[in-house]
């Protein structure tokens, strides 16, 4: 998508001058744009997520959650983050300052730079890097970092054991979701999200990595799960035994930055799912009309484009109910457990799933 | 090195992303005009005592230690997974091994118990 229109625009300015570095600085400008509207559509996503969890929650306990602001309450969520970045930005007199302010920003940073390598559509990903995957892992954990941060600024024992705990999920359950996307990476042949899509793309729905992987698909969820603290494993925040974990201190849009944090890398283990067990942004039906939607995939116009971006975006919010109906329907572990499950099941699990795939790639050879 | 640029770019944009918002509530923040017991640490309405920073469970840190153990041996696998059907049978067969040992070192911790919380 980058390439096409800044070569052609490239071409336009050389015959104007011949200098280099204004290609170079053209090219750096042209590419704030595609960030940017990726950075807006984030947002959006979030705001999206933020409603869809106050509905779902809502209907789940019978009740009729967001009305007033806007439509149905969409604008609720943007109502609350307008509240909170006017709130009173309180910093505890005995806390360490930098480090109780840093922290939620290093835990945000960690999470949208994940969104690099998320490919919308055939060629709409930012930077479609042969490292791909390992770049959303390397980045993802940094983010315990900030939690721990966070949590030792404070000077609060509640916010303590918080960050303590986080980091010590956060950690556990990232070597099964390693070996998850290792064996992903295997079946593909690559690590680049493109070409993990592109491998998936036979077949309709029947050449999901879903029906190669179901040991790795359940692993992936439970410990993206784990990843996003959501409710089986939410340990660090706790509300019956930790206050609100690390996050017990913190006032107005830090308080905030949390929250985005916690939908942002919700929404990105969904996205994820989607790109390396659902197919991506394939149509993924089979039999029906079979030559005519492949060649939609194949459009490189405006219309093929909002069919992909269309469609990633389906399966990511469709996959997303999972998520928050596990919220109002299980009940939290306890830490030893959530240890246990991790090191004891989990990673166990994931090495023979890996075993797996190996010796079938190396059988099938 | 072209195919980093937007990485860069993107970080430079989700740095200011998240440090913007924490500068617009410095008009409002009045640190200085508060009581003194809003600005002390919670705990559940009484005075804190103590300091927070004491001493903690040492299974966290054993929990650490573990993972860096299995992190980098498990980041070794990707630049062996992508190529699998390039290299020869030494090749994968010697990752094999390297996962043997892995595998060995993972039981021999699991039965002196280091991931037991008990």
């Amino acid at each position: 998508m980058i390439i096409d229109t800044t070569t052609t625009k490239v071409q336009a300015i050389n015959s104007f001058s011949r200098l280099e570095f204004l290609k170079e600085v053209y090219e750096t400008i042209w590419m704030l744009f595609p960030i940017l509207i990726l950075v807006l559509g984030i947002t959006i996503g979030v705001l999206v997520i933020v409603w869809l969890e106050r509905e779902i929650s809502a209907s789940i306990q019978q009740r009729i959650g967001p009305e007033y602001a806007g439509p149905l309450g969409i604008l609720q969520a943007l109502a609350d983050g307008t509240k909170l970045l006017f709130k009173e930005n309180l910093l505890p007199s005995r806390g360490d300052t930098y480090l109780f302010s840093i922290g939620p920003s290093i835990a945000v940073i960690s999470i949208l730079l994940g969104y690099l390598i998320i490919p919308f559509g055939s060629r709409l990903v930012l930077a479609d890097l042969s490292i791909g995957v390992f770049l959303w892992i390397a980045v993802s954990s940094i983010a315990p970092i900030g939690l721990l941060m966070s949590g030792y600024g404070s000077n609060n024992k509640y916010s303590f054991l918080g960050g303590l705990r986080a980091a010590a999920q956060s950690i556990s359950y990232e070597i099964p979701l390693t070996l998850c996307v290792l064996s992903i990476s295997l079946l593909s042949n690559s690590s680049s999200t493109v070409d993990i899509v592109e491998a998936q793309s036979k077949y309709g729905f029947w050449g999901w990595n879903l029906w190669r992987q179901p040991i790795g698909f359940i692993v992936f969820i439970i410990s993206s799960l784990a990843e996003c603290e959501r409710l089986p494993f939410d340990l660090p925040e706790a509300e019956e035994e930790l206050v609100a974990g690390y996050q017990t201190e913190y006032s107005g849009i830090k308080f905030g930055l949390f929250y985005v944090a916690s939908y942002l890398n919700l929404l990105i283990s969904s996205l994820f799912v989607t790109v390396l067990y659902l197919g991506g942004w394939n149509l993924s039906i089979p039999y029906i009309f079979i030559s005519e939607f492949f060649e939609i995939n194949k459009i490189d116009g405006v219309f093929g484009t909002t069919i992909g971006i269309f469609i990633t975006l389906a399966k990511t919010f469709l996959f997303l109910f999972i998520p928050i109906t596990t919220r109002w329907t299980l009940p939290r572990l306890r830490m030893d457990q959530l240890l246990n499950l991790g090191w004891k099941f989990l990673l166990p699990i994931s090495l023979g799933n890996l075993l797996l795939t190996t010796s079938s790639q190396l059988f099938s050879l | 090195m072209s195919e980093f640029a937007p990485i860069c770019i993107y970080l430079v944009i989700s740095l200011l992303v998240s440090l913007i918002p924490l500068g617009v509530p410095f008009p409002f923040s009045s640190n200085t005009s508060t009581y003194p017991e809003k600005l002390s640490a919670y705990e559940c309405g009484f005075d804190p005592f103590g300091d927070a920073r004491s001493r903690f469970d040492i299974r966290f840190y054993l929990v650490s230690i573990l993972f860096i153990i299995l992190d980098p041996e498990v980041t070794f696998f990707f630049p062996w997974a992508v190529p699998l059907n390039k290299i020869d049978p030494f090749g994968s067969w010697s990752m094999m091994a390297f996962l043997l040992i892995l595998t060995i070192g993972f039981l021999y911790e699991w039965k002196r118990g280091a991931s037991d919380r008990e």
